[in-house]
């Protein structure tokens, strides 16, 4: 079954429209997920960084994201019920609060967004190695569900490069393992041109989704690059890449910025279109989910706008050139997962932000530290005073939480974002009263 | 004359700096926050204003660097008469308060009774009102609540006994009544408040009362106009400012800072809530900024709660921590876990300034880390905040700073409690000016 795709016309509709268009794919993602098991289809779970979704439909495997499903549920204020659940059965309050999320969502009958059951899956599909706790999480779902779990190492890019040893490495794991085991599961024979076919339609939304996310460059941004961002990189991140609707979506989208541009317009927010642009600000680290809005209407009241984030490439860092290349099929998927942005080096992390700070003239770095994960908020102080270095840009930090509601304070965060525009405000007008 | 008013309302107190417009303080005040930011900003802006009028007679006298020692006995016993003709005033709506609020089914049988015996009660409070505001006279506190609290206790409870009367009613009153009055900013003109007290001194006779009159009289007539306002704190967004009238407390606190003490380059601040590490450039401009996120562990709030648990006064915590030679060793600051943890340690026999001194220890520490997250400590430190006041606290802060950082010059102004809102008054005054630094929202 084809998910519909709302055929909306860029200049009928308003601004908006592609996050209209885009709700409306997750939704049908949903539905086929719910209706799998009645039409037929088994389902994989797998990760988003790292995720193989080309090589996942070449076996007729709907593709389950845990974490999406997480994220989900703190847009729709689930998950705080959820996380207490998972508590209450051991989990501790450091753990990860996406996987407490799910766990309690699966304790609670593990509803959907769609408000019908998801399904149990039939493959467990481990493809990025980066994040330490994906690995227990899936150890937690294996003894759950009893499925046949799929384990693809990801070498870490400690020295800042990939090298071919790595890439043979990954191949290795792809044929010898990966592939049987997805081939046993699915009944499904693997079909490299059908690979193939699905690349080159991932490589083009790509080209779309690199050139929105740089349109952050022009001034005023037509886009937020990271609340907004979060929308966008929504398809492709998920269960979309390779299909014909993410070439569609990405298509429209390019249109609708565009537009922007030509009129000289902002990012469109929940409360209308945006403001003047005071502040061009870079952000690392992922949003909250549980304040999403609350969290947004912070910035946007203040005029400020995010120009570039690292969190849009959390599912692949195409900005910097990588495209899935259907004439190196395997290798490619390989290159894929090395190349997300959590599995880059702090010392790449920090070159990315001061790049994103110049190209895209922006006002400074703000880092949203995420306390209940560890493997991407460590070392964030040392990448904010190393990128306050290197850039001569003021830098700030928040601390809040991905899906876990106890641990976004209003009042502090709101407090420190206007102390830190503010900050940035007076060091532009102090250095003109100081010369 | 013109005045430039910064208002820092932090969550315990609320404090007013009024400038004029060579940047000179002239006035200070502060008052508890009591929840309600709108009077809390009231209260403390008109202690401001009652501060300036002492600056300005100051200023008339041309003693404002307090030589003359004459001047500064009248002045002193002009504002121990002024201060007890407020909490005179304050006391008669307190009695006019309670007395409204015996009615209902509960005072059915004795409402008489109870107004005489309040009657009684506010008399007594009266009777010793003065020796309250005498020479050398020490208050444990000077907002009314705490003042006019425990005295009206004391004496209702013997008068209610005397009359056959349940001491409950008069409390009952008196609890429905305080807040009620506390949120009421104090009544009348100042400037009438000021010829009373100028009486009661005359009529005492204390130092150059009589030729000074005229001079007096001049500074109060002074018009102290509110040229721009610029608010501070947790409560500023509370408060009908409008948005170029409002300012984050990380800045007033580096500018206020900075105007104390220029060479600061690193800022403390612990209030009752917050931790601030702020580090600042050689123009007051804030560089870089960590603050404690929402847990309140570790702040003034945190030795509120031990001083409670311990049923002593904020004040007297550090006093009693600076007579530890071995200080206990804790690790949590937990606001919510305080008084388990004090409980703990006292129930295993630790002495009570023991606790008290490996406390304070564990606030600084976790102060220390903030700055540390801000970029360490650069010269010259300046400390900051309700807890500046706080000796034990400075001790540790000294150790730590000078085992982490080597020789720093630390500055403690004692009236740092008043930096946020002494950043935010120089912020009105610039914007007044049309200067822009920072103020231009």
């Amino acid at each position: 079954m084809r998910p519909s795709v709302l055929k909306a016309q860029p200049a009928d509709v308003l601004k908006d429209a592609s996050m209209i268009k885009q709700k409306e794919m997750m939704a049908n993602h949903y539905n086929r997920l719910t209706d799998a098991k009645e039409n037929g289809h088994k389902v994989a779970s797998t990760f988003v960084p790292g995720n193989l979704n080309e090589l996942i439909m070449c076996f007729d495997l709907v593709n389950n994201l845990p974490e999406v499903n997480a994220i989900q549920s703190g847009l729709r204020k689930q998950s705080g019920a959820y996380i207490m659940e998972a508590e209450r059965a051991g989990h501790s309050e450091d753990v990860c609060t996406y996987v407490k999320s799910d766990i309690g969502m699966m304790m609670k009958g593990n509803i959907g967004p769609n408000g019908k059951k998801l399904p149990d899956p039939d493959v467990l599909l481990l493809s990025y190695t980066g994040c330490f706790t994906f690995l227990k999480w899936f150890e937690l779902l294996r003894e759950q569900y009893k499925c046949p779990t799929i384990f693809l190492q990801t070498p870490y890019m400690a020295d800042g490069k990939v090298t071919p040893n790595m890439v043979q490495y990954m191949v290795k794991q792809l044929k010898e393992d990966v592939i049987p085991t997805l081939e046993k599961v699915s009944g499904v024979k693997f079909d490299i041109d059908r690979l193939r076919e699905y690349l080159a339609k991932s490589a083009k939304a790509e080209d779309d989704l690199v050139y929105i996310l740089q349109s952050g460059k022009n001034k005023p941004s037509p886009i937020d690059a990271y609340f907004g961002g979060i929308y966008y990189i929504g398809p492709i991140f998920g269960a979309f890449r390779g299909t014909d609707d993410a070439i569609d979506y990405y298509r429209f989208l390019r249109e609708e910025v565009d537009q922007r541009i030509a009129k000289g317009l902002g990012p469109v927010t929940p409360d209308g279109p945006m403001g003047d642009e005071k502040f061009r600000l870079v952000v690392e680290g992922p949003p909250n989910y549980t304040s999403f809005r609350q969290f947004w209407k912070m910035f946007y009241d203040e005029g400020a706008v995010v120009v570039a984030s690292s969190y849009t490439k959390v599912g692949g860092t195409y900005d910097y050139g990588f495209r899935h290349d259907p004439d190196r099929p395997l290798e490619t998927l390989a290159e894929y997962c090395l190349g997300v942005y959590t599995n880059r080096s702090l010392p790449m992390r920090i070159d990315m932000l001061c790049d994103y700070i110049n190209e895209y003239e922006a006002d400074g770095l703000l880092i949203n530290s995420i306390k209940s994960c560890n493997s991407f908020s460590a070392g964030q102080l040392l990448i904010m005073r190393e990128v306050e270095k290197r850039t001569g840009k003021p830098a700030a930090f928040i601390e809040t939480d991905l899906v876990d509601p106890r641990y976004f304070s209003g009042a502090n965060v709101k407090n420190r974002l206007e102390s830190y525009f503010q900050m940035v405000e007076q060091k532009r007008s102090g250095r003109g009263a100081a010369a | 004359m013109k005045t430039f008013v910064g208002i820092d309302l932090g969550s315990t107190t609320t404090k007013a700096v009024l400038m004029d417009e060579d940047e000179r303080i002239l006035g200070r005040g502060i008052t508890n926050s009591r929840s309600n930011y709108d009077t809390a900003c009231r209260v403390a802006q008109q202690e401001a204003a009652v501060d300036a009028r002492f600056t300005l007679f100051r200023r008339e006298f041309g003693a404002e660097d307090g030589s003359a020692k004459e001047v500064e006995d009248f002045l002193a016993g002009l504002e121990r008469a002024f201060r007890l003709e407020q909490f005179l005033e304050q006391l008669d709506d307190l009695e006019e308060t309670c007395i409204r609020q015996v009615r209902g089914a509960r005072f059915e049988k004795n409402a008489d009774g109870v107004k005489t015996a309040l009657g009684e009660v506010f008399n007594r409070l009266r009777g010793e009102a003065a020796a309250m505001f005498a020479p050398g006279a020490t208050r444990k506190s000077d907002f009314f609540r705490d003042i006019a609290g425990s005295k009206y206790l004391g004496h209702a409870e013997d008068v209610a006994r005397d009359a056959g009367l349940g001491y409950d009613l008069l409390l009952n009153v008196y609890d429905k009544s305080i807040i009620a009055v506390e949120n009421r900013p104090p009544k009348g003109e100042l400037s009438d408040k000021f010829k009373r007290a100028l009486k009661r001194v005359t009529e005492q006779g204390i130092g150059l009362a009589g030729e000074m009159q005229n001079q007096v009289e001049m500074a109060l007539d002074i018009e102290l106009e509110e040229t721009y306002l610029v608010g501070t704190g947790y409560g500023r967004v509370t408060l009908p400012f409008s948005k170029e009238h409002i300012r984050s407390e990380i800045l007033c606190h580096g500018l206020g800072a900075h105007m104390m003490y220029p060479k600061t380059r690193t800022v403390l601040d612990i209030g009752g809530q917050d931790t601030k590490g702020i580090q600042v450039d050689e123009h007051g401009i804030v560089e870089n900024f960590q603050m404690n996120d929402r847990c309140a562990a570790g702040c003034g709030r945190y030795l509120g709660y031990i001083a409670d648990e311990m049923n002593m006064g904020l004040h007297e915590l550090g006093p009693l921590a600076m007579k530890s030679e071995k200080p206990a060793r804790i690790n949590s600051t937990c606001t919510v876990f305080a008084g388990a943890e004090l409980r703990d340690r006292l129930a295993l026999g630790e002495a009570r300034e023991d606790i008290l001194a490996g406390l304070h220890r564990a606030i600084i520490l976790r102060a220390i880390s903030i700055i540390s997250r801000s970029g360490g400590v650069t010269d010259q430190f300046t400390f900051t905040g309700g807890v500046a006041k706080n000796e034990a606290a400075v001790r540790e802060l000294k150790k730590l700073v000078f085992e982490n950082y080597g020789e720093v010059k630390i500055n403690i102004d004692p009236e740092s409690i008043y930096t946020g809102a002494l950043g935010g008054a120089e912020f009105a005054r610039r914007a007044a000016q049309g200067r822009m630094e920072g103020v231009d929202a």
